[in-house]
């Protein structure tokens, strides 16, 4: 826990005018839930962000455990430390969250989030995608005389490279799922 | 084999299973099979309120006076949506109700059907949890889950969407000890490295003071009286927040008063001084930290509460402690006695001696006079002429009015305080102590108000007089909406934009009208008969006490301003310039 280090004068009127003084000092953390998997679970998660004013960069949600009911809610989120510290104790304490994991502050974790890209074109630009894609490991799962569709699974950075080199040889359109993640070792 | 039942009849079963002898309530449509068997029964009594907001706020008052849960019952859309207001007031100030809404037939619930509302999508922010029950085999479960969850932990609002098709079907009722509340369950004992690590600071600690809150009231008795022994077995001074009020004895020698915007001068100073804080249940809400920047500066700050969020959210503290008060302070008790009692005697010996010296500011004072009558005197006369009745319960609506009542009334016990603090609810008064009444029937209810805010929930006074609840609604009227107005003077240039009233009621003609006994008051001298008059009436009573009209509460500390730049009022200010920091208007 990091000491509350806010500096003297930030405020001048009033406590509604408090300047965050961590505001440039922002971490990404990536949050999984585990909830019960029940009507409006999700709606809730997602209010508690909006309604307090935390920020989702990614969210992905799946049923784990059919027989037990459990969902899996992965969250990327940012802020700073205090922030992170607070969405945790609010995401613990709603009535259907099990457990909440902070993947980056517990250890090493591994996150794939997959993608699928449209890219239409033809000539040189459409040999260049292939040729790219077979590099970044992407599996064509449909094809046209004027177009492929990658499958990608990887790093959201990774991604996000393979995205920025197809925008210029005719992108189209991108899915992607949201990130998975899981920690690394036995537990 | 489960007893077979409609879901109707499943809720009045789980109430009484609960121990509910009391609801509040008003029938409509979608709720008509559980008043049939509401109507066939005779455990559970049910008082029609006049308004749904009013039965949430009856409820609260209900669950504050006597820290049993409140229980609601109203119908689908404008039924559940006038509860929103007494959920996110319960929510706030961790009151627990529980709100059962009827809904339309799971079959026509998202075709707009006559008087739908999404109501667990509306409170779904506004509620601890709510739950919209779709198969009556899991009502009886979810009923008792309900009571669970609003009553453990941090207390608060819960609801109950129930669909009338889910209401007429029949299922299989569980069992209260066979309900699933078992995955819901907050830690109660406090990490015992960290109650060792508060014990030992309170062994060095010069000047520290004692922070308690509304958690001490919710974690019961038991939490009151041990923070009555840890005050008393350390002198420790005491201040308390506006919902803390009670847990130590107004009374009581090491009793600063409240703190916060409106609290008392020794109290703020003290805080802002002190060298430990131990914070007790509250959790530091902007009207007592001020600006933050500069809220106590010089102090180690312990904070118990139970719940995890409420740490480190607004101010950074040193002994984080999560736990029921009453579970961490028999263990603090326990390891200070066992590593021998000890406090810093030689410190707190100046500490006391400080602060004498702020209260000998008397920041209470305030300049009376005989021509009218001040707010401040009304409520200093109606405390004397109430305070050795055992059984006053007081509730109030919320502005100046309120931040005086907290003031000038002194509580010896938990629970015979109920006002809206975090949501600042005006209305809340007057359904509140019919609540309070209904659960104290031959107890001294007194609601102290405004007349702004008294008329927001008016009609009420109909409930009060169905079932001859004989709530005393002591209304300090100024004509004007008194904090609004005092900001309006503070910040806006005395631009005293619609903060009046022009038409108000003649109140001893609205009190006739609603078969109360009306009083009205306007010299100082009449006020003790006046209340005398209004303590023995058998019945409801509407006190017009008709008060200065820009009479400002003091003291203040301004919005964003730390805690030793207090505003006293006219009286204080020759006494006070020169104490240390304080900046006088």
């Amino acid at each position: 826990m990091s000491p509350l280090k806010i500096k003297k004068g930030t405020s001048r009127k009033s406590a509604y005018d408090l300047k965050d003084p961590h505001a440039d000092v922002s971490e990404r953390h990536t949050l999984a839930c585990i909830v019960t998997n029940e009507a409006g679970v999700l709606a809730r998660v997602i209010g508690l962000f909006s309604g307090r004013g935390y920020n989702i960069e990614s969210l992905t949600v799946a049923e784990i455990d059919h027989e037990g009911h459990r969902s899996r809610i992965t969250v990327v989120t940012s802020g700073t430390p205090e922030v992170i510290q607070q969405i945790k104790a609010q995401l613990g304490r709603m009535v259907p969250v099990h457990d909440v994991h902070d993947l980056t502050e517990e250890g090493p974790a591994v996150e794939r989030e997959l993608a699928l890209f449209k890219v239409a074109g033809s000539g040189d630009k459409r040999i260049e995608a292939i040729r790219l894609a077979e590099i970044f490991r992407a599996n064509v799962v449909d094809s046209t005389l004027k177009s492929f569709v990658f499958e990608m699974t990887g790093t959201s950075e990774k991604i996000d490279a393979f995205a920025d080199l197809m925008r210029p040889l005719g992108l189209v359109e991108v899915a992607r799922t949201g990130v998975a993640a899981l920690s690394r070792g036995e537990v | 084999m489960a007893r077979q039942m409609t879901g109707a009849e499943m809720v009045v079963q789980a109430l009484i299973d609960q121990g509910v002898d009391t609801i509040f309530g008003y029938p409509g449509g979608a709720a008509l099979p559980i008043y049939d068997e509401l109507f066939q029964q005779d455990k559970i009594k049910h008082i029609l309120v006049r308004h749904e907001q009013g039965a949430a706020h009856a409820a609260e008052g209900y669950a504050r006076s006597t820290g049993k849960p409140g229980v609601v019952l109203v119908t689908s859309g404008p039924g559940a949506t006038n509860t929103v207001t007494g959920l996110t007031d319960a929510l706030l100030d961790s009151i627990p109700i529980v709100v059962i809404t009827a809904q339309v037939p799971t079959f026509m619930i998202g075709t707009d059907a006559f008087q739908e509302a999404d109501t667990v999508g509306i409170t779904r922010p506004c509620t601890k949890h709510n739950y919209l029950v779709k198969d009556t085999d899991v009502l009886a479960g979810v009923m008792h889950e309900a009571f669970h969850v609003a009553t453990t932990g941090r207390p608060g609002p819960v609801l109950i969407d129930i669909p009338k098709d889910v209401q007429f079907a029949k299922g299989s009722y569980v069992e209260k000890n066979k309900a699933p509340t078992g995955h819901y369950a907050p830690k109660l004992k406090g990490d015992i490295d960290q109650i060792t690590a508060l014990a030992a600071l309170m062994e060095t600690a010069k000047r520290p003071i004692i922070y308690s809150g509304g958690g001490v009231i919710n974690s019961g008795d038991s939490a009151t009286a041990l923070l009555r022994e840890l005050a008393k077995e350390t002198n420790f001074p005491v201040t308390s927040t506006l919902m803390g009020l009670g847990a130590y004895p107004a009374s009581g020698g090491q009793w600063l008063g409240m703190l916060g915007m409106h609290g008392l001068y020794e109290a703020n100073m003290a805080m802002h001084d002190c060298d430990l804080m131990i914070n007790i249940g509250s959790r530091f809400d902007d009207r007592i930290t001020g600006r933050i920047d500069a809220f106590s500066p010089k102090s180690k700050k312990a904070h118990i509460d139970i719940d995890p969020s409420s740490i480190n959210k607004v101010i950074h503290v040193d002994v984080p402690i999560i736990g029921d008060v009453a579970h961490v302070l028999e263990d603090l008790l326990r390891v200070w006695k066992s590593r021998g009692r000890k406090t810093h005697g030689e410190g707190l010996a100046k500490w006391w001696k400080q602060i004498e010296e702020w209260r000998a500011i008397r920041c209470l004072d305030y300049k009376n006079t005989e021509k009218v009558i001040k707010p401040q005197y009304a409520l200093q006369r109606l405390e004397a002429l109430t305070k050795d009745r055992k059984d006053r319960y007081i509730t109030t609506e919320v502005g100046q009015h309120q931040m005086w009542a907290a003031q000038y009334l002194g509580f010896e016990d938990p629970n015979r305080w109920m006002t809206s603090g975090g949501l600042g609810t005006m209305g809340y008064g007057l359904p509140a102590s019919l609540g309070v009444q209904v659960a104290h029937p031959d107890a001294l209810v007194i609601n102290v108000a405004g007349e702004a805010s008294w008329l927001m929930n008016m009609q009420e006074m109909g409930t009060a007089r169905q079932y001859n609840l004989p709530v005393k609604q002591f209304i300090l009227n100024n004509e004007r909406l008194g904090m609004v107005r005092q900001w309006q003077d503070l910040l806006h240039g005395n631009r005293y934009s619609h903060s009046w009233s022009e038409a108000l009621p003649d109140f001893m003609l609205l009190a006739q009208a609603f078969g109360a006994k009306g009083i009205t008051v306007s010299d100082p001298s009449d006020v003790d008969d006046a209340i005398m008059e209004m303590l023995k009436f058998d019945g409801p009573v509407v006190f017009d006490c008709l008060v200065e009209k820009h009479e400002n509460c003091f003291p203040m500390i301004p919005s964003g301003a730390p805690h030793n730049e207090m505003l006293l009022g006219d009286a204080g200010v020759a006494d006070a310039i020169g104490s240390t920091g304080a900046v006088l208007v």
